[in-house]
């Protein structure tokens, strides 16, 4: 159950150990023989958001996609929902993405069809009744506030109006596990905002586990220090000091993972690069 | 550093012939396994089909006609005019009709499929798919690869008819020959394994169309001008392999046939 304070505020929960959602051991890519990814193990806990940050072309979308066995580790072992997608074939992944919801860096909406075939397309695979697949799909794009582009088609769309599709898209089927591949790259700051605090919306109120990609460090801090509230429906500071527990980081860099811990050891590192990074 | 460059392009080949090999496998064991992407196959076999009807007709058609104009111009030195018929009805039906068809259908669609599924790749629309729990060899290639089969087969037989029938009339309208005569011998010459041979080729033709034209658009790297290339290349390869094909089955044919 949402446990929601007394002024509509969802409170942060303390962390507590929790089952892993998402385990990397030793993980290593290339492509070309270049390494991209080197040695990567981190875990993502249920419930949590792991926002991860690195310089563009670290590797960061690689690694997503290693999440949800679009690509395959040259080396390490990947594990999703406690199964080892890195040693499963493609036609037993495609039953596991079920449970995983991708937003991808520029929405990658299917150009030939509606919104509302592109948000229920997973649910027309299903072969689910017209009715419910507009009951969900309006449900989901009522959630990103795009009820009514129902019938439009993604090129008469915005780029910020894309990408809050794409997230429809991505949560139309419940799911466990959402990734999140620079939802805010390229939007203008309104925008951004717009994004950033649907994706808090999912976390807060939903509490789906998330790993959310990005080099915009200013998303990244907005996500650690704000709570939505469900009752004005909008994103709002936590108390001075706190960081929401449930949110924390990871920083790629040169293909090495120099960084996997909360809010407060990020601001507080000594390491040189991070403390450039974040300056 | 030669002998490196060679090396690296040989294992590129290779590699390519071994991907090639993989899709066209798995594009046709997915006939068998479940979804069955029933109204992805027509809804193909009406773009490859019936969008290729107005080039297979009129190419068909002016290639029996110029095919009895050359033919009837060499037979009258022999005084031999009247094989005619037999002439344009053999050679449209055994090679012309079957080559020329899956090369203008590969012109129009396997060039159309690269370029489709190449921005699809592009713009990441693929990837979704397969994230949202999709086998696009299954919703994109198989069904490509079973309209164009069964559409070729239908298309090469309307190239055929349309072939006899446009060389029919520059017979008789411009060379003044006797239309009983002309259909006659063309209907009377052809036996069986000539009607065999013709219809064996668009099969072969129409898997090597889809499956190279999706191919080379599943193979897309570099953006938009990775399409353009794709696109190319997609035609290319699937002209070349067409030709070769023909060959190989006529000798094949004509080893088991005698004719």
């Amino acid at each position: 159950m949402t446990s929601v304070a007394t002024n509509g505020a969802t409170a942060p929960q303390p962390k507590a150990p929790r089952e892993p959602v998402v385990v990397f051991e030793n993980v290593s890519i290339g492509f070309e023989r270049k390494s991209v990814l080197e040695n990567i193990s981190f875990q993502l806990g249920s419930g949590e958001m792991r926002i991860l940050l690195g310089p563009a072309g670290v590797g960061k979308s690689v690694l997503l996609k290693l999440c949800n066995g679009l690509l395959r580790p040259d080396s390490g072992r990947i594990f999703v929902f406690g199964k080892e997608i890195s040693a499963m074939r493609e036609q037993d992944l495609f039953e596991l993405r079920g449970s995983i919801g991708t937003v991808f860096q520029e929405g990658a909406l299917f150009d030939s069809l509606t919104v509302r075939d592109n948000v229920g397309y997973r649910l027309l695979e299903e072969h689910i009744s017209d009715e419910e697949i507009t009951r969900r799909v309006t449900e989901a794009l009522r959630f990103v506030e795009m009820e009514h582009t129902l019938d439009k088609f993604p090129s008469e769309l915005s780029g910020g109006m894309r990408r809050r599709v794409a997230i429809a898209r991505a949560i139309v089927t419940n799911p466990s596990l959402i990734l999140y591949d620079s939802p805010t790259g390229g939007l203008d700051p309104i925008t951004s905002t717009t994004i950033i605090q649907l994706v808090m919306k999912q976390r807060d109120v939903s509490h789906t586990s998330s790993l959310v990609v990005t080099h915009r460090l200013q998303d990244a801090f907005v996500l650690a220090s704000h709570r939505f509230n469900r009752t004005t429906n909008e994103m709002e500071l936590l108390p001075p000091h706190q960081t929401d527990p449930n949110t924390s980081f990871l920083m790629l860099h040169q293909g090495h993972l120099v960084f996997d811990g909360t809010t407060a050891e990020l601001i507080h590192s000594s390491d040189p690069f991070i403390r450039e990074y974040i300056s | 550093m030669a002998l490196a460059t060679i090396d690296a392009a040989a294992k590129r080949g290779v590699t390519a012939v071994q991907d090639y090999a993989a899709l066209s496998g798995r594009a046709l064991g997915n006939l068998f396994r479940r979804p069955f992407y029933r109204d992805d196959i027509f809804l193909q076999a009406d773009i490859i089909g019936v969008g290729s009807l107005p080039i297979v007709i009129l190419t068909g058609f002016f290639l029996g006609g110029v095919l009895a104009l050359q033919s009837a111009s060499t037979l009258t030195q022999f005084g031999a005019a009247a094989f005619t018929g037999e002439l344009v009805s053999f050679s449209m039906i055994k090679e012309i009709g079957p080559v020329v068809t899956a090369l203008m259908v590969s012109g129009r669609n396997a060039s159309g499929m690269a370029s489709e599924l190449g921005s699809m790749i592009v713009t990441e629309q693929i990837d979704a798919m397969r994230a949202l729990g999709t086998d696009p060899l299954k919703k994109l290639v198989m069904p490509r690869v079973v309209a164009t089969i069964v559409m070729l087969f239908f298309l090469v037989i309307l190239s055929d008819g349309v072939g006899i029938l446009g060389g029919g009339l520059v017979s008789v309208t411009m060379l003044g020959q006797d239309a009983t005569q002309y259909f006659h011998t063309s209907w009377q010459s052809l036996q069986y394994p000539d009607i065999i041979q013709g219809l064996v080729k668009p099969v072969f033709f129409g898997f090597i169309i889809a499956t190279i034209g999706c191919f080379y658009g599943l193979r897309t790297r570099g953006g938009t001008q990775g399409v353009g290339r794709s696109t190319t290349q997609a035609v290319v390869v699937s002209s070349i392999l067409i030709i070769v094909c023909d060959f190989l089955i006529s000798r094949f044919l004509i080893g088991i046939f005698g004719r």
